[in-house]
Formats: C-alpha cells, structure tokens, sequence
C-alpha cells in the first residue's frame, strides 16, 4: 500500500481548497445566511412548526445536507476531472499508485471538505436559531456518510464527464432537484397523498430524514431504513468504481 | 549486463481500432541514452506511454529492471520518471509544492533538500516559490523534468524535451541531458531532430509507423549508412557532364565550376579512383576535392523513402 501516495493526493487536494479559503469557506456562510433569512424568518414568520420542532431550527438539517452533498460532489469530481482536463493526471498514471489509493486521497479530501463546510454552516445556524442535538454521535455519523458518499458519486462524475458542461450535469439536473424535493425545506407529511408516494423513490429524502432525526428524533421514515438506504448508496458506488478500477474506463486507454 | 528496459513484441491499438504500435521490440541498455527519432504520428508517444503506465499494452511485454510493468507496476514505475510531451501542469501550484507532490506520489517521503537540489541543477532554484503560471515554456519544461527526478528514477524518458524551445535553450537542454547521464541515469527521448540525436544520443532508434526501423549506435549508423559525397572544384567551369563521365553519379554544382560525386561508403568499390582517372582522360584539370558524410537527416530521409518505393 502506498500511504505517502494517499498522504500527497490529500493534502495537496486540501492544500488547493485552502488556498480558496475566502471562496471556499465564505460562500456557504453567506448562502447559509441567506437561507436563514429567506426561509427561516420570511416563511418561518407564516409557519411556527413543523412536527413540532420550530420552523427556523427544522431547516438546519436540511440546509447542512443540500451544502454537504452539493460539495462533495463537486469537490471530487472537479478534483479527478481538473488533471484529466489539463493532462497532469499523467503523472498520477505513470506513478506506482493504484485505483483504490488514488481513490482514497481525493474522495477523502473532497468529503474532508464537505465535512468542514456542514460543521462550518452548523456553527453559522446557531446565530440565528437555538438548536439542541439529540444524538450528535448520529448526527456526526450521518454527515460523514453523506459527505463520502457523494464523494465517491462526485468522483465517478469526475471520471466520466468529458467536459466541463458535463462536469456540473448530473449535480444540477440530479441532486439538487432531489435535494429540494426530499423535504429538507419542509415535512413529507405536508404533502399531498401522490407526492408523499413519489417521495419515497428519492434517495436523498431518506438521508435527510435520518439527518433530521439525529437532531430532533423526528423522522419521516424510520431511521434505520435510513441507514440501510445511505448504506446501499455507498456500496453501489463502490463497486461502480471497482468497476472502473478494472477496466481502466475513461481513465487509461 | 541484462538491459535496463526490455520491450518485446509490443503491440497497441486503440480503442478507434487504430494499431499505433506494431510488435515493437527494444533494448536499452543502463546508463546509455537512446534517441527515438521518427516523424509525426510515428508512435514515439505511444510507446512511451505504454511503457510508463499511461496506455494499457495491446499485447507483448516490458519489463524494467527485471519487472513486468503489468504484474510487478509498482517495482517497474518506482524506477522510472517521465517528461511528457505536452506541458501538462498545475498552474496555480508552486514549483517547489508541484516537485514535493511528484515525490509523494512515487511513495518517497518527503526529502526538501534532495528537492532543493534537483532545483538548483535544473536552474530553478530561484524559481521554488513561483507559481507554475508563471514560468516561461522552457521554465515549465524543467519543471517537467524536476518531478520526473523527484523520486530519483533509475531510467527518465522525454519526449520531445526540446518541442517550441529556441535554440540556446535547446542547448541548455542538451547539457542538462548531459549532466543527468553523469548521474548516471538512463535517458530515453524522442525528437524529430536529427541534430538533437546526434547531439545527445549514444543509439538512435528510428521508428516509423508504429515499427522500430533500425537501432543503432550513432556513430556505426553515420558510418554505416551514410553516403559520402566528393566535391571535385575543376579550374574551368563546364557547360555540362562530359558523355564520358555521365555513367558516373555526377552533377554540375556552382555553376558548373565544381562537380558533386555521390557515393555509398558501404560499397567495396567506391568509384572515386576511376572517376579521377576518366576525369583526367576528358582533361579536366581540379583544383581541389572535398569528402562530406552526409548527415543523419539524409539517412533518415532516405531509409523512408526508400521504404516508400
Ligand atoms: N488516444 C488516441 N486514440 C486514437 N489514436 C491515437 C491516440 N493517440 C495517438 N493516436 C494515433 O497513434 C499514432 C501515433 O501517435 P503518437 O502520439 O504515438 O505519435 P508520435 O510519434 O509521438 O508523434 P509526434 O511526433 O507528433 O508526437 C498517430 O497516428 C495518432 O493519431
Ligand atoms: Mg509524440
């Protein structure tokens, strides 16, 4: 195994996001707070509570999970797919590195930095709302969950995509529709019978409805078929990415 | 000794279905420098890349120090380094955090004065703080070559080290070449310049069309291909060849005032003696006779053409 290997893809991927630190740390606080004053105090002045958590505090989770899976998958994908864009990835190739290593180093910084952006956007939403953690081991373990998961997602868009338009595709057009439409804004139970149904079949709902759960024990789907569906999530992209470890795709001609 | 790098019967298509090498077989000897010289397309790249890990080999084998770059990668890549032909780089990196990097990904740990030494022979060190973008195009190529040494690789491969460089730079290159193989490192690069391989080379492989044409040593390759040519400067120009001499390979140079003689040094016979004789029976008085081996760019010219025809 070739730790230093690991070791250098990490902190060099780290190394790029804190050189951006202004950008890269200042956005989600200022779209946090934009948020907060849309949502939470604009709606939230209309709606007191949901399931009885107070308006302001219920969009927490939903707000960390949209940030933290947008960044990630952004994060890792940009990541493989920058040195495949200006050839550099050449030297990645050529050195005694395997797939799962590589794999590691990026998917771990960029899921790194999705970790800090979520903790950073919690720390933003207790100046705007008393929040109370009921299972903050939970709450910890779901994010980092979510924040390598989607990594691992981002980097098999990153591989794949051949250029920049598809490179922002599938985060665009995919995730953050589902992201909105889980119910990280608003409770399933408001909705309408139909779109209670098709809810169900968006995977990220069931992320942030365990998510929730870790903060207010209020769910909308038990909170183990939760951990069974991020579960499934990450192994699907495992062996996706096993997959690409063997064939070489779109990687090594 | 067993040759440092062994390439046997390499075969590589392409996904288009396009066979960019066709059962390349090559030995390179440790510490030598070999010249891959061919045109564009000829598949220099190609098999570069193969070797180094970049493309996967169709079918064939190499082996480096003893490896097989499939089964044992990680021994076989940890000796070598690679200079791409593209300047392919971080731009917003610093020179001397894009070295450390290169050294990390080969497994080494990190070492800033082996780094710090690498920059200074390479005529950076000044430059270790700079961000890549920079860098002038020759700084960015030595930059290419310092992450290549990083790891310090037994055996570097440049393709094309001196593509878009002027000429005192391409000297430069030359030396830095020069002093790297003192170090003992095996080099292998590719150019299209005959100078070049003639300048660095101690073998020269001519590849064209996905096949090595020949190897050879530079010195037997001009010895033994070369055609040498023989200036005859006559005292009185000619309108034109004599009948008696038209037999011979000659044409009328300088405005008929000399008469150029092409011949095959291989040749047992090379035809200079009788040529002089039948030159004095026409009585033509010389003032003067030139020999001149032709250049590698001839040779190289004409074993193409030649396959051509
Ligand atoms: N990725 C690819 N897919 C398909 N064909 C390719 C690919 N890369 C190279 N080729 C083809 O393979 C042949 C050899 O290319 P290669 O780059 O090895 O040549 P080269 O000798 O390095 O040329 P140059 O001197 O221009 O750098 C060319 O005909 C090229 O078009
Ligand atoms: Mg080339």
């Amino acid at each position: 195994m070739n730790y230093q290997a690991i070791r250098s893809i990490y902190f060099f991927e780290m190394a790029r996001f804190f050189r951006t630190y202004r950008q890269s740390l200042l956005a989600p606080v200022i779209s946090t707070s934009l948020y907060f004053v849309v949502f939470g105090a604009a709606i939230g002045s209309r709606i007191n509570s949901v399931e009885g958590v107070p308006y302001g505090a219920f969009i927490v989770p939903g707000l960390i999970m949209l940030s933290v899976m947008t960044q990630s998958t952004s994060n890792a994908s940009f990541g493989i797919y920058f040195p495949k864009f200006t050839g550099s990835i050449y030297e990645l190739l050529s050195a005694p590195v395997n797939f799962f290593e590589a794999t590691v180093g990026y998917v771990g910084a960029a899921a790194t930095k999705a970790l800090i952006i979520g903790l950073i956007i919690l720390g933003t939403s207790y100046f705007f709302v008393d929040l109370t953690i009921a299972h903050p081991f939970a709450m910890v373990a779901f994010l980092l969950l979510t924040c390598l998961s989607f990594a691992l997602l981002g980097f098999i868009i990153g591989i794949w995509a051949g250029n920049f338009e598809q490179l922002n595709l599938i985060p665009m057009l995919i995730i953050t529709p589902l992201v909105f439409l889980g119910g990280s804004f608003y409770s399933t139970s408001m909705l309408p019978p139909v779109w209670q149904a098709i809810t169900m079949l968006n995977p990220v709902h069931y992320l942030i409805s365990g998510f929730r759960w870790a903060f207010f024990e209020q769910a909308d789907v038990p909170v183990g078929i939760s951990l069974a569906a991020i579960a499934v999530f990450t192994g699907l992209c495992l062996a996706a990415i096993a997959w690409i470890f063997r064939t070489g795709w779109r990687i090594r001609q | 000794m067993a040759p440092i790098v062994k390439v046997n019967d390499l075969r590589k298509s392409y996904d288009s279905g396009f066979e960019a090498l066709k059962g390349v077989t090559l030995d390179i000897e440790e510490g030598e420098i070999i010249a891959l010289l061919g045109p564009n397309g000829a598949g220099k790249t190609t098999l570069i890349s193969t070797i180094c890990g970049i493309t996967r080999p169709t079918s064939g084998t190499v082996t480096v120090s003893g490896h097989d770059i499939i089964k044992d990668y990680r021994q076989a890549r940890s000796q070598i380094g690679l200079v791409p032909q593209e300047l392919s780089l971080e731009q917003f990196e610093t020179v001397m955090n894009a070295v450390r990097f290169s050294r990390g990904l080969f497994g080494k740990p990190n070492d800033d004065a082996l780094v710090e030494k690498l920059l200074r022979q390479l005529g950076l060190h000044d430059k270790k703080d700079s961000k890549i973008m920079a860098l002038s195009g020759g700084m960015k190529r030595r930059v290419l070559i310092a992450k290549a040494l990083a790891h310090e690789p037994r055996v570097l491969f440049l393709d094309e080290p001196t593509a878009g460089v002027d000429v005192e730079l391409r000297k430069d290159m030359w030396r830095v070449v020069d002093e790297l193989r003192k170090t003992g490192v095996t080099i292998i690069l590719t150019t299209h310049y005959i100078e070049e391989a003639e300048a660095m080379a101690d073998r020269i492989a001519v590849i064209e069309k996905g096949q090595i044409r020949l190897v050879q040593g530079k010195v037997e390759l001009m010895a033994h291909l070369g055609k040498k040519e023989a200036i005859i400067h006559l005292t009185a120009p000619l309108a034109e060849v004599p009948a008696s001499l038209a037999h011979y390979n000659v044409e009328l140079v300088n405005n008929g005032s000399a008469l150029r003689y092409v011949y095959d040094v291989r040749a047992e016979r090379t035809g200079i003696t009788s040529l002089l004789n039948d030159l004095q029976t026409a009585g033509l008085q010389m003032s003067d006779i030139e020999t001149r081996q032709s250049s590698l760019e001839e040779i190289f010219v004409g074993l193409i053409e030649g396959d051509a025809a």
